[in-house]
């Protein structure tokens, strides 16, 4: 692989894997909070279930996604099997569970005194979720830096669903997985080591945050 | 100066799980009025005053605001016109500013007027220049007071006080009084006042009523209560009953 190849192969994996946490952020926050504050019928069961998909396969979703996006699928017609929005979608849905649970356990760690204390204030239901997330954010934001964790590190769906075609949906992992099955070690272990930089990169982030608190 | 509403409760009873925490209620507060509930611990004072700041709702019963205000049409808009100050203050993960102008930004102020209101009331609790700190580096009775001025920054109609002094040394509750009984004047606030201090209740108030688990047996003026021919009010007056 040349150094242009590796670029491109490292773009890639940041492009689909900051979409898809931030798309799956935009509906998992959200989803997590009303789940960690609001008791319905059938509350205690949609926790559980987004717990035990902590445990989905990566090659259960991909086989799932790869289905529904194949021409004979419901999504066929999008004709997104091998894109990068499909890896997108097999990302994407790995991860709703992981950032939805820790949201989840993160708001729930609130002192139910600060949920008293925001509601004596005179917040509607609304303002009282954002001002919970808000007390809840170093949590929140662990739940979307493990998301894109698991996110970047994936390869089991992503190649599923992308095909590992080089130039067009090939990836860091898929790549890694390639090139090791060739024989060459060293652009391996450099995508490796690029992996984990970047890996580095996120984790360092969160703890600098999480000191400043 | 903003006249405080009146609160009026009438047949008030809450259960929990099956056992009667308040047991029918009755209770009527003027306007401007400085008015204590006392009872020992359990007698179920906190839960009737998170019901009367529409926290809770009550099984059976109605709490009605300035005569006749209604909780079911305006419960929200009448949220915003009361606030409550609880035993163990909460700070927000938040500068004291912070803390303080929540409330304010709640109801959609401008800036200008956030930061006046919040820095007076910091000034009304002697907490000039605290405006920047951290509010967790704060001690217990600083932070009491930070809980106060955000409370009177948002100039409630009503203020509840759920044993807002209760832990705190001398100086801090000598402090949180006076600030008390400057906002009462300024303002003409409706107060109601929990407490299991019948001491506290002699300094403040000149009403109360006494709860027993969950029955009023008793209420009027403080010397009235204090003087009922009932051994469990005279064990609480005398400190015995706790």
């Amino acid at each position: 692989m040349s150094e242009l190849d590796i670029a491109q192969v490292v773009a890639l994996s940041l492009y689909v894997s900051i979409t898809a946490t931030v798309l799956t952020s935009l509906v998992g926050l959200p989803l997590g909070a009303f789940l960690a504050l609001k008791r319905f019928r059938g509350s205690w069961l949609m926790r559980t279930g987004v717990y035990t998909l902590f445990a989905l396969p990566s090659v259960v979703v991909g086989l799932v996604v790869y289905t529904m996006l194949s021409h004979s699928g419901p999504l066929g017609f999008l004709d997104w099997l091998w894109t990068p929005i499909g890896m997108v979608l097999a990302e994407s849905v790995l991860i709703f569970p992981l950032v939805t649970g820790l949201t989840i356990s993160a708001v729930s760690d609130v002192d139910e005194s600060v949920r008293l204390t925001i509601k004596t204030l005179g917040a509607s239901n609304r303002q009282l979720m954002m001002r919970v997330m808000h007390e809840a954010r170093f949590g929140i934001f662990g739940a979307v830096m493990v998301g894109f964790g698991r996110a970047i590190s994936e390869v089991g769906a992503v190649w599923m669903v992308g095909g590992n075609i080089k130039g067009s949906t090939q990836v860091i992992t898929t790549a890694i997985m390639q090139q090791t099955q060739m024989g060459d070690f060293g652009t391996s272990f450099a995508l490796a080591g690029i992996l984990l930089i970047i890996a580095f990169v996120v984790f360092f982030v969160i703890r600098e945050i999480q000191e400043r608190d | 100066m903003t006249l405080g509403l009146a609160v009026e409760a009438a047949g008030i009873s809450k259960s929990y799980g099956g056992s009667a925490v308040l047991s029918g209620v009755n209770l009527k507060v003027e306007a401007g009025e400085l008015f204590a509930m006392l009872g020992p611990s359990g007698s179920g004072k906190s839960t009737l005053l998170r019901i009367l700041n529409l926290l809770e709702q009550p099984d059976n019963g109605e709490v009605t605001f300035g005569g006749s205000e209604s909780v079911l049409r305006d419960g929200q808009r009448l949220r915003r016109r009361m606030t409550m100050l609880l035993q163990r203050s909460v700070m927000f993960r938040d500068t004291v500013f912070g803390n303080v102008a929540y409330g304010l930004r709640l109801r959609g102020m401008q800036e200008r007027e956030i930061r006046d209101r919040a820095l007076n009331a910091l000034g009304d609790v002697g907490l000039q220049g605290f405006e920047r700190r951290k509010a967790s580096t704060l001690s217990g009775g600083e932070a009491q007071r930070v809980a106060f001025a955000r409370a009177i920054a948002i100039e409630p109609e009503v203020l509840f006080l759920d044993e807002f002094t209760a832990n705190l040394d001398p100086p801090n509750i000598k402090m949180l009084e006076s600030a008390l009984a400057a906002y009462r004047q300024k303002t003409g606030c409706t107060v109601v006042m929990v407490s299991h201090n019948p001491f506290q209740a002699q300094r403040l108030a000149k009403r109360c009523l006494f709860l027993y688990q969950g029955e009023v047996l008793g209420s009027g003026s403080i010397d009235d209560v204090r003087r009922l021919d009932d051994d469990r009010t005279a064990a609480f007056f005398r400190g015995d009953l706790i």
